[in-house]
């Protein structure tokens, strides 16, 4: 039961943290949005006991391409302009 | 270069990441993770300095042909241990049960994991570490490297 629970907490969170994601105009907040995305994804994935893909997603989704996404947004345009 | 908090808090947590990444390399065959996880972690690490500190003060202390030749001797150590065993097989465990370096034999039943068991696989996870963090490293410092900081 309670494992249902957190099953429908983490994926709502999935949810409402990919659609900001794509909805944020703040290039910044969008990648870090990003990076809880898939740090709730590796919490999904070690609830399913995959702890191996989780140990996975949570180095390279939540930590290296946050911080690749951070230097991209540095070197480049921070908020995003209608084309 | 980031604020102090920033930096005072990536002193910090450097040195534990490090080792936590180590740790998740070295008993790859009896826990979950291996060398690619361990490897990714230890980039992670690299990135929260680089990030923190920016590309100038960054670049006398990692230099970006260490890590390639990092992956370079990762690659190489492990397809020499794969070619050792060609005697039998590609990827032949000629160290297993043989009583030299990751060579102890495992009793039989429920055991907590002996570290120094599993013949090659502890080595070709450490092969797979130092190249996994030599090449994402060096990603992360070739993005910092090139192309100018944009201010508005």
């Amino acid at each position: 039961m309670i494992e249902d629970i957190i099953h429908v907490l983490i994926l709502a969170g999935l949810i409402v943290t990919a659609y900001l994601a794509v909805k944020l105009r703040d290039l910044l907040a969008a990648a870090v949005v990003l990076g809880v995305f898939s740090f709730l994804l590796s919490l999904e994935f070690y609830i399913l006991q995959a702890p191996d893909v989780a140990i996975a997603e949570a180095g390279i989704g939540a930590g290296l391409t946050t911080a690749i996404f951070v230097i991209a947004v540095k070197k480049t345009a921070r908020w995003e302009v209608e084309e | 270069m980031m604020s102090k908090i920033v930096r005072t808090q990536a002193n910090f947590l450097y040195p534990l990441i490090l080792i936590f990444g180590f740790y998740i390399v070295m008993h790859g065959h009896l826990t979950p993770g291996g060398g690619f996880q361990g490897g990714a972690v230890i980039a992670t690490g690299i990135a929260l300095v680089v990030v923190a500190y920016g590309y100038e003060k960054i670049k006398r202390w990692i230099k970006k042909t260490h890590l390639t030749a990092a992956e370079g001797i990762g690659l190489l150590c492990f397809i020499i241990t794969a070619f050792i065993g060609i005697g039998t097989s590609f990827f032949y465990n000629f160290l297993a049960n043989s009583g030299l370096i990751f060579g102890e034999s495992i009793p039989y039943g429920i055991n907590p994991g002996y570290l120094n068991t599993a013949g090659t696989l502890p080595i070709m996870n450490l092969a797979v570490g130092i190249e996994v963090l030599g090449g994402l490293g060096a990603i992360i410092l070739y993005m910092m490297a090139y192309g100018r900081e944009v201010s508005e």
